[in-house]
């Protein structure tokens, strides 16, 4: 019971020396793909068959995929004496290829709408600017206080650019803007703005101390999440500007923004506050017997915490709200599904909707995989010290 | 039960303290978690320098007497003053009691996002508003001397529970607290980091902070409490010196105790 004050316990006359016994690897298995073809394909005649089917269908199916959109495509259609162009050709495919000529004829309409054909550099800027400022908060070097104001000055400079009227660029009434601006700018500034909302809410539903503020959040969130997006989008639209004074209008693409912003921090908020309940308790007392504010408890102990528990399900409700920005068609907003939708109205291109549709899919994808795919790295990047 | 390296009282004893003021003084505290009566006219006063362990079954209120000292309880009846000030609503009380009173707990609670020197300087530099490099430096100060400052920049899901709670402990110190409590610091931890944190404790001890420390750990209680108090369903049954305490219990309530962890 009374061990020497060093921790030796070297052999004595009376115990003999321990030795720990080495590790051994584990044991050895086959390795090698024609091991793991056997065990996992072909364990069993059953087993080969269907994988034989399931092979030959992946294989046929492939090179009808690739007759469709390369073999037999159609890269370009020459134009009609009256201007139209010439979808003979495409038509007689009768779907046996792609009609990729629509894409080439109607990209630019698809991405950017009905602004000014001439203007069109003004919107692609946009894009670009939006992509590299995407890029630029995604590197953790660039985290840092300056970050805000890039985002500021950035954001500025989408605005100047899109509506023009300064620095002799002409002016674009809001209603011409259309396609992939559209979509970015609705997204950006949802998830933006969105975001801290839903930090709020989150914290003032969980507040003991301010009944008010609690019940004003419990109500916020239940009310928006009781009613779906179109009919918010709606309420925005049309029953929002009744109640304004004579003579004042809010701009209709600035309604829709703040009906995005109000829906998705509701979800928001509660996934925050799923993080916030999941944190032990321990956490909130070790702070408060330090001494510690409630806003610095919840700046540098609760919400680096909680939040990193929940970047799944928020960039869930990321990627959701990217996708639902394309409900903003029935208030007739153009954005970039529905200038998809709208570049084959003309007769000329009339049944080539598949082709449209592909590509504007492909775009929405790319944004939403990146998503997908940074924050996956982000979880791993910020739970590496911590085992769960 | 765990022994704790053998500190001569003498050395102990010799330290000056027992000041006039007492540090924390409860008086006639009550406190119900709802219907249940948890702590029972509980009046205690623990003087500057005094050490004081906190013994009792479980469920005998000794944490929540201790966690109503910097108020993670609130106490429904009677007061208690700490360090001069008494504990009120008030929002600035509060604050200045609890950068006073260092915590050290059962489930050592470090921040697991931080590095162990973030842990150790966030509160001084958010509440003491300690320039960072000095905080720094108090910071490997005290984890020199919890015997650990090799792992100042790891996290603390890579120490050991012995090491976390050593942390804990500096962490708590780095505020420059006058009364440090302990709730149960080594009763989530394996037999063989026990010891480690006892001596940092009993190495605090000797250096006459006042402690009031929640344990099970009688070997420590004799090394290096002024005064062992004795808890039982919300009351405290018994209190004394270590030796007469343990030795020649007055109540057959604390001589059951003493049998029951004693014994085995």
């Amino acid at each position: 019971m009374n061990p020497p004050a060093a921790s030796s316990y070297a052999g004595t006359a009376d115990s003999t020396i321990w030795t720990p016994s080495d590790a051994r690897p584990p044991p050895s298995r086959v390795y090698g793909p024609i091991a793991w073809l056997r065990k996992n394909l072909f364990s069993s005649w059953l087993s080969s068959a269907v994988t034989l089917a399931l092979i030959y269908f992946i294989i046929t199916r492939t090179l009808s995929l690739i007759d469709w959109a390369f073999i037999n495509a159609i890269w370009s259609v020459p134009a009609l004496p009256n201007g139209t162009a010439d979808t003979r050709a495409c038509r007689a495919l009768e779907g046996a290829g792609a009609c990729w000529a629509v894409i080439a004829e109607k990209h630019r309409f698809i991405l950017f709408g009905t602004y000014p054909f001439d203007q069109h550099w003004r919107p692609g800027l946009c894009i670009l600017l939006f992509i590299g400022l995407y890029v630029v908060s995604a590197m953790k070097r660039f985290w840092r206080k300056e970050l805000a104001l890039i985002w500021i000055a950035v954001l500025t400079l989408i605005g100047i650019l899109m509506w023009g009227g300064i620095f002799g660029l002409p002016y674009v009434p809001q209603e011409r803007w259309g396609g992939l601006p559209i979509t970015l700018i609705l997204a950006t500034f949802g998830i933006a703005l969105a975001f801290p909302i839903a930090v709020f809410v989150a914290l003032g539903r969980r507040s003991t101390k301010m009944p008010a503020v609690k019940i004003l959040c419990v109500l916020y969130v239940e009310l928006i999440r009781g009613v779906p997006l179109i009919s918010v989008l709606f309420m925005a639209s049309v029953m929002f500007p009744l109640f304004l004074p004579e003579g004042i209008t809010i701009d209709k693409l600035l309604r829709a923004q703040v009906a995005i912003i109000l829906f998705t921090a509701a979800y928001l908020a509660e996934v925050i506050r799923g993080g916030l309940q999941a944190l032990p308790k321990g956490q909130y007392e070790a702070a408060d017997a330090m001494g510690l504010t409630y806003w610095q408890k919840t700046a540098f102990i609760i919400l680096p915490q909680a939040l990193r528990l929940v970047i799944p399900p928020m960039v869930n409700s990321f990627i959701g709200l990217f996708k639902d920005t394309s409900l903003v068609l029935i208030i007739g907003i153009f954005d970039l599904l529905t200038a998809g939708k709208t570049a084959i109205v003309e007769p000329a291109w009339q049944g080539f909707g598949v082709e449209v549709y592909v590509v504007v899919g492909l775009i929405y994808f790319i944004f939403c995989f990146a998503m997908s795919q940074y924050s996956q790295n982000l979880e791993t990047e910020f739970n590496k010290h911590v085992r769960r | 039960m765990q022994q704790v390296a053998e500190a001569p009282r003498a050395a102990l004893d010799s330290v000056a303290r027992v000041d006039a003021k007492p540090m924390i003084s409860m008086d006639k505290v009550n406190k119900w978690f709802g219907a249940l009566h948890v702590l029972r006219d509980v009046t205690i006063q623990v003087a500057q320098g005094e050490r004081v362990v906190v013994c009792g079954p479980s469920g005998s209120g000794k944490s929540t007497m201790i966690r109503c000292i910097n108020r993670l309880e609130t106490h429904q009846e009677g007061t208690i003053t700490v360090d001069g000030i008494e504990l009120t609503d008030d929002l600035r009380n509060l604050d200045a009691i609890r950068r006073e009173v260092g915590m050290v707990f059962q489930s050592f609670n470090l921040f697991p996002h931080l590095s162990i020197l973030d842990n150790c300087t966030l509160a001084p530099i958010w509440v003491r508003k300690m320039p960072k490099k000095e905080a720094e430096d108090l910071a490997m100060e005290y984890l020199t001397r919890v015997r650990i400052p090799e792992q100042a920049k790891k996290y603390p899901m890579q120490l050991s529970g012995g090491q976390q709670q050593r942390v804990a402990i500096a962490r708590a110190l780095c505020m420059k607290p006058k009364v440090m409590l302990f709730d149960e610091p080594t009763s989530a931890l394996d037999p063989e980091m026990i010891k480690e944190v006892l001596d940092v404790m009993v190495d605090l001890a000797r250096d006459g902070m006042t402690m009031m420390v929640v344990t099970h750990e009688m070997g420590f209680a004799r090394t290096v409490a002024d005064r062992v108090v004795f808890m039982d369903r919300g009351e405290i049954v018994e209190q004394g010196a270590p030796e007469p305490l343990f030795n020649n219990p007055q109540t057959d309530r604390l001589r059951l105790f003493l049998s029951q962890i004693l014994g085995h």
